[in-house]
């Protein structure tokens, strides 16, 4: 593991920090050899996360797009309702290996910190989770899950009050504790090794995928779509189609849709590479360098920067990356509820509407395999009360 | 970076902990930055370490933090604080002037552009507490081309071989931590700090000076003859935020600066 990718990716962290990322990365590669370790984790996944989750086809949403046939992987189905959980679970595994009780983690959504309070409580690990204040609000059941499951939420009033405010809240109580606390981050983002790791227990999503979606139409899909904020559910599942000759395409969040340097979290179509956050990649910046402000509809989006890997991917062509706005995220969130009965995460909305975007550019008879990060359940108020409003915005 | 080297050599000579002051530029007001500078070496300061704001500064704690919002507030930039210390110099200041940020204000500026002007403005180091000697090939180059400081730094949890992998690399002087976690006053020091001291004095004559947690003219007492030098931020921001206005700030540097130069000696 060399922490780079391309000319992305790297550690700029504080000297205080290098040491307990270098324990960490060789612990990862220890654990990778021992079978006893891979044996639980192939047992968690399975009793715990419930995995293998299942792919989908679609009979409606995606057809008047030239016939294209869309397909789901359905991580919404997994234990906490998205694929946050895959990552959580090996973590907290590495965490218990290292002798380290104390987990702390950030959350957007609030996905990650219920995946991280649910793996702890399970594990007999003690789990705080750093959230934003903005983000507590509108994502208010995920506060009571995280609660309830035992976890200490610490709320975030820095900055806008969002996910990079949590993870810079999260990075500063780590550098006090480096020696007792394992952060538990939730994205391919910060610095090495945790792009890698974290990429890595969310390669479960593609493998599965891969094989399911060849089982069922003896061919592979000719694109895959995933959303991307930090980019990890994008990332694991990506990484099995990446020697294949498949369209792969990232979705960013095109807030209100007006592109520039603000009002959107899409650094990877509208940002420029710099350093934040422990790692090399593409940020929403202003010309002096001060990280921007961002705005999605979708917290699990709403984020400065990316993970490096996907930077490298941008630059090099492998991967695609588009972008939906809040309303294309809105339509899809309500189109793929009513018409297939699947109610998705906001953050999975903009891949739902990323993949009607592919669509039309496909040949007749094309099949789309989409990522469905996690399911909605969260969203129901934000959502309802951001569809009220674009009904009365139209009065 | 001579004017570093020769004002640690100097204390030495005297057996006299250098006294490394850290201010916010562009705080409260960029107007006041050459004010404040010129109070701290006027009343004993050694060395002015002289912050560039940053939107996410992840080693501070929540003093530097609001003094750094406050100073974006009022469109502080990496070239303003140039023009401040280039200011300072036809002010007569001649202590010497470190520089210290986050890597990303320095990459957008450019590295190249930046240590040349830095150079012509009067600067004599820098200070970028994101960047392990891992991560620093490129800046010690310009450091080098520049005959400019670069400070890298050690924690109380370094290994042997990377403390003395930052005492090598850095030029002008070497960062000691004393303690995890971020910038801001601590009561007391670690009961620790000594044999840590210790460890970091075995890896190499590179002058040393240690920061977090120093706020009280004891703690710079209890350092001397352990540490080259000693470094004091929060303490001094709190100072300058607690008084009223211009001339209480400048006044409110110098009574605390007077008092933990006292204890240098």
């Amino acid at each position: 593991m060399n922490g780079r990718f391309g000319e992305y990716g790297g550690q700029f962290v504080a000297e205080t920090l290098v040491g307990p990322l270098q324990e960490l990365e060789e612990e990862y590669q220890k654990a990778l050899l021992d079978p006893e370790f891979t044996a639980e984790l192939d047992k968690l996944l399975k009793m715990f996360v419930g995995r293998p989750t299942p792919i989908t086809e679609l009979h409606r949403l995606g057809a008047t797009e030239n016939g294209v046939k869309l397909w789901l992987k359905r991580e919404d189905l997994t234990h906490t309702g998205a694929h946050k959980i895959n990552n959580s679970i090996g973590q907290a595994l590495l965490a218990r290996r290292l002798g380290k009780k104390q987990i702390i983690a950030e959350t957007g959504a609030g996905q990650h910190g219920v995946a991280v309070a649910a793996a702890c409580a399970y594990l007999g690990l003690e789990a705080t989770v750093y959230m934003g204040r903005v983000d507590a609000e509108r994502q208010a059941p995920n506060v009571q899950r995280m609660e309830l499951l035992g976890a200490r939420v610490e709320l975030v009033d820095l900055g806008t009050a969002t996910l990079k405010d949590a993870i810079n809240a999260a990075i500063r109580e780590w550098i006090a504790r480096p020696d007792t606390t394992h952060y538990l981050l939730g994205s391919v983002v910060g610095p090495h090794p945790f792009p890698t790791i974290v990429r890595n227990f969310q390669s479960v999503i593609g493998r599965e995928a891969r094989a399911q979606f060849l089982e069922e139409n003896d061919r592979l899909p000719d694109a895959v779509v995933a959303c991307v904020g930090g980019g990890s559910n994008a990332a694991g599942m990506f990484s099995a189609f990446l020697d294949d000759p498949v369209r792969l395409v990232g979705v960013q969040a095109a807030g209100e849709g007006k592109g520039g340097q603000c009002g959107h979290a899409a650094p990877l179509l509208y940002g420029d590479p710099g350093v934040l956050q422990g790692t090399r990649t593409y940020l929403l910046q202003d010309d002096d360098g001060q990280i921007q402000l961002t705005h999605s509809i979708a917290p699990g989006l709403d984020y400065a920067g990316v993970g490096p890997e996907h930077s490298h991917y941008k630059d090099t062509g492998k991967v695609e990356y588009i972008s939906a706005s809040d309303n294309e995220a809105l339509d899809a969130f309500v189109a793929l509820s009513s018409q297939e009965g699947i109610l998705p995460a906001l953050e999975s909305a903009h891949a739902v509407a990323g993949a009607l975007k592919v669509a039309r550019q496909c040949a007749p008879g094309s099949t789309v395999l989409v990522n469905l990060s996690g399911r909605g359940d969260k969203d129901l108020t934000s959502a309802m009360a951001a569809l009220k409003q674009r009904e009365e915005n139209a009065r | 970076m001579k004017r570093i080297e020769q004002t640690f050599t100097d204390n030495r000579t005297k057996d006299e902990t250098t006294l490394v002051a850290y201010i916010t530029s562009g705080y409260p007001l960029l107007g006041e930055t050459v004010g404040l500078i010129s109070a701290a070496v006027e009343a004993g300061a050694d060395v002015i370490e002289l912050g560039v704001p940053f939107s996410d500064p992840l080693g501070d704690g929540p003093v530097i933090q609001a003094t750094g919002q406050a100073a974006l507030d009022t469109g502080t930039t990496a070239a303003a604080t140039l023009d401040v210390v280039a200011e300072a110099r036809a002010a007569g200041v001649e202590a010497p002037i470190v520089l210290m940020g986050y890597c990303n204000p320095f990459l957008r500026y450019g590295l190249t552009q930046l240590y040349d002007d830095a150079r012509s403005a009067g600067v004599d180091g820098f200070v970028v507490p994101d960047l392990p000697v891992s991560e620093g090939a490129e800046w010690l180059a310009h450091a080098e081309a520049n005959e400019l400081g670069q400070t890298f730094f050690t924690a109380p949890g370094s290994s042997a071989e990377r403390i003395a992998a930052s005492a090598a690399a850095s030029r002008g002087f070497l960062y000691v931590l004393a303690a995890n976690g971020v910038t801001g006053v601590r009561k007391d020091l670690d009961p620790g700090l000594d044999a840590y001291l210790e460890r970091v004095r075995a890896a190499g004559d590179t002058p040393m000076a240690v920061g977090f947690g120093i706020s009280r003219p004891e703690h710079v007492a209890s350092l001397h003859g352990k540490t080259d030098g000693v470094i004091v931020g929060s303490a001094l921001l709190q100072a300058i935020g607690a008084a009223r206005d211009a001339a209480g700030r400048r006044q409110a540097v110098t009574g605390l600066i007077s008092s933990l130069k006292a204890a240098t000696r």
